[in-house]
């Protein structure tokens, strides 16, 4: 993979860095053929959020052949590739993206005026397909209006608000802060924002709905998209229904995805299922042994060759299930917890297939597993790990 | 009980968010009087408050176009209130360039002041920006606990410092002891003093005046004072702080008078504004 961002394109990649910093601990980047990806995702699966540069962004941009390229690294150590947001404008000419793959290193060299070259060596782990799961056009309520009103909006709201309420009717939508301890509700100010949709530059509702999410998060776009001066579009339905929030160019499709409160849960983060997925939240630390014995099942179930074709993942208005139904796993010692892709390699033993715990994907049932008679165990690399992994029964 | 009022000049909305503010620092919850023609922001100086006692007497006529209320009973026309002045400085921190600012006492899921900012669009529709603020009633019989504090008969009053200048030396002091003893005379002299241990630090000031309050009873044990003798008063440092930190104006006029041992006066003179603090002695 070789990309080059020219000029102000840099800061506008910084930026989105930043944002997507908002969200998750995690960068995931992806170079697909329509675009670069880069994503991030919260720890209670509740945000998502996609930033896609087409390739028409870059001044340069090539992407690895055939077998698809997809990494995830601590986005803290990428921020501090784009540290100082007006330094980068007034110094940095470029920024050339390429991948070492012997070494799996992403190497971000930034090519500032006098000469000076700043070159910063990322490692980052292979990683599956991140996407959620959603369908902006489906939705039944569509508003779009230009970042200062919603920046406006949301100053009238504390920094410390977690969630904000924001019912449509007819001409109108309100801002709510919500409050959802009860009891704080005796105590608590509450703030309502009421707009009319003269002040929206496309204003689509169909019944009068309300929805709770994260302002933490929207405020995370809103502070690209001012920067940008695009127009913010917001896509939802029903409570409960995930908001979509997008600002789109030519060059650039942006997409958050925040869970909204259904009726009858508390908070965003309890109510993983709010986003569609349809597989339970994977568990965070992966060497459990409920895990672990699931692995060494899988592990001898379909072994195969390289993995199969992957499903299609472009960011087309109708994303559906995007996690393909094998995701290789890479030997165990590379990033130990983690079930990783198979990134094209016919002199490496053959790839074991695992099916994914992240968003959409599904799992085998438990009958399945115990039906498959335990082979032999391959250990394909020794390692600490892999030993007392590969000794479990 | 009924209140509602309107302010519609953008100066005097903008005076009004300061003197809030200043209260929001000085304290986290206060009593708020409103009379036909007043508005009180009170701290009744009880062991809660750690004794401090704080008295904002604002017009309502220099700042609401519209002031509407009709008290608790006839015989007792006003309304008095428990609430957060941090909620009330929100309320009005984003509404400064609001075309119309309108306040009224409100019952929702309990009694609020809400207040209702129209604010400036480019459309033909205004935004509206509503916050309750809940609030609590304070029942008639309570009432005494929150009348104006009478002056004390204070041993030397005099004009303060630069409050800014007040509040430099009062800050780094305070990184060397928790308590200071504010001392001063009759000839116009005023010395902040702390002593530890290891260290003493005592800040002069010279030439500050002493107001000429004239020839009523209460300034009787200063008349025949001598005007070298020092009267003093050892305080809690923070909360000396605390009142130099919420000062967002400078006032016209700036004094205090000080009981010997016993308490400090802090009194600050806006046009249409008077703040009064009262910060016990500590042994």
């Amino acid at each position: 993979m070789d990309c080059v961002v020219t000029g102000g394109n840099v800061k506008v990649l910084a930026k989105a860095i930043h944002s997507l910093s908002r969200i998750g601990d995690e960068l995931y980047l992806e170079p697909q053929e329509d675009g670069l990806a880069l994503r991030s995702v919260n720890s209670s699966r509740s945000a998502y959020a996609c930033f896609l540069f087409s390739p028409l962004f870059f001044s340069r941009y090539t992407i690895p052949l055939g077998h698809a390229f997809r990494c995830k690294m601590a986005i803290k150590c990428v921020q501090a590739v784009f540290r100082s947001l007006s330094s980068l404008e007034k110094t940095v000419e470029k920024c050339h993206i390429e991948l070492d793959g012997e070494k799996s290193r992403l190497t971000f060299t930034l090519h500032c005026k006098h000469g000076l070259l700043k070159t910063h060596n990322l490692s980052f782990q292979d990683s599956e397909s991140l996407q959620a799961v959603f369908d902006k056009e489906s939705c039944a309520n569509m508003l779009r209006a230009q970042p200062r009103l919603l920046v406006d909006t949301v100053l009238h709201f504390p920094p410390s608000l977690e969630e904000v309420s924001v019912s449509v009717s007819g001409e109108r939508v309100w801002f709510r802060n919500h409050v959802d301890d009860e009891a704080e509700q005796s105590k608590a100010m509450l703030t309502e924002l009421c707009l009319s949709s003269d002040e929206f530059d496309h204003f689509a509702v169909g019944a009068q709905t309300s929805i709770t999410f994260c302002l933490k998060e929207l405020r995370g776009l809103l502070v690209f998209a001012e920067s940008t001066g695009l127009p913010v579009s917001m896509y939802f339905d029903e409570s409960g229904s995930p908001v979509v929030l997008s600002v789109t160019d030519s060059v650039l499709e942006v997409n958050f995805v925040l869970a909204t409160l259904s009726d009858d849960s508390n908070l965003c983060n309890h109510n993983n299922n709010t986003k569609r997925a349809r597989s339970p939240p994977p568990p965070d630390d992966f060497m459990t042994d409920d895990i672990d014995s699931y692995l060494i099942a899988m592990e001898t179930s379909e072994l195969a060759g390289p993995s199969d074709a992957l499903a299609p993942r472009s960011p087309s208005p109708n994303h559906t299930l995007t996690t393909p139904p094998s995701v290789a796993m890479r030997r165990l010692e590379r990033g130990e917890e983690e079930e990783e892709e198979d990134t094209e390699d016919t002199e490496r033993p053959p790839n074991k297939k695992f099916r994914s715990l992240f968003f959409g994907s599904v799992c085998p049932s438990d009958s399945q597993l115990t039906n498959q008679t335990i082979k032999s165990q391959e250990v394909l690399a020794s390692d600490s790990e892999d030993d007392t992994q590969a000794s479990l029964p | 009980m009924k209140f509602r009022a309107k302010m519609i000049d953008v100066g005097c909305l903008n005076h009004f968010t300061r003197v809030v503010n200043t209260i929001s620092k000085l304290t986290k919850t206060c009593i708020l009087r409103l009379t036909p023609n007043n508005l009180y922001f009170v701290l009744s100086g009880k062991v809660a408050s750690g004794g401090v006692g704080m008295w904002c007497e604002l017009s309502q006529a220099n700042f609401f176009d519209e002031y509407q209320l009709e008290g608790v009973a006839p015989d007792a026309n006003e309304i008095c209130l428990e609430v957060t002045p941090e909620n009330l400085s929100r309320a009005l921190r984003t509404s400064q360039n609001a075309k119309c600012v309108k306040i009224k006492l409100t019952k929702k899921h309990c009694p609020c002041l809400t207040l209702v900012a129209e604010l400036p669009t480019l459309s033909s529709v205004s935004r509206v920006v509503t916050h309750d603020i809940p609030v609590d009633v304070i029942p008639r019989r309570l009432w005494h606990d929150f009348k104006e504090p009478r002056m004390p008969d204070f041993d030397v009053s005099i004009y303060l410092p630069p409050l800014k200048t007040m509040k430099n030396v009062v800050d780094r002091m305070k990184n060397l002891s928790n308590f200071l003893v504010m001392e001063a005379n009759l000839n116009g002299e005023m010395n902040l003093k702390i002593e530890t241990d290891l260290v003493s630090v005592t800040t002069h000031f010279k030439d500050l005046g002493n107001p000429p309050w004239g020839d009523d009873g209460s300034q009787g044990r200063s008349q025949s004072r001598d005007p070298e003798v020092m009267a003093h008063t050892r305080v809690d440092i923070r909360k000396l702080q605390q009142f130099l930190m919420g000062q967002q104006v400078n006032p016209s006029k700036a004094m205090c008078n000080i009981v010997h041992k016993r308490i400090i006066h802090l009194i600050l003179l806006h046009e249409d504004v008077s703040l009064q603090y009262f910060i016990p002695a500590v042994a």
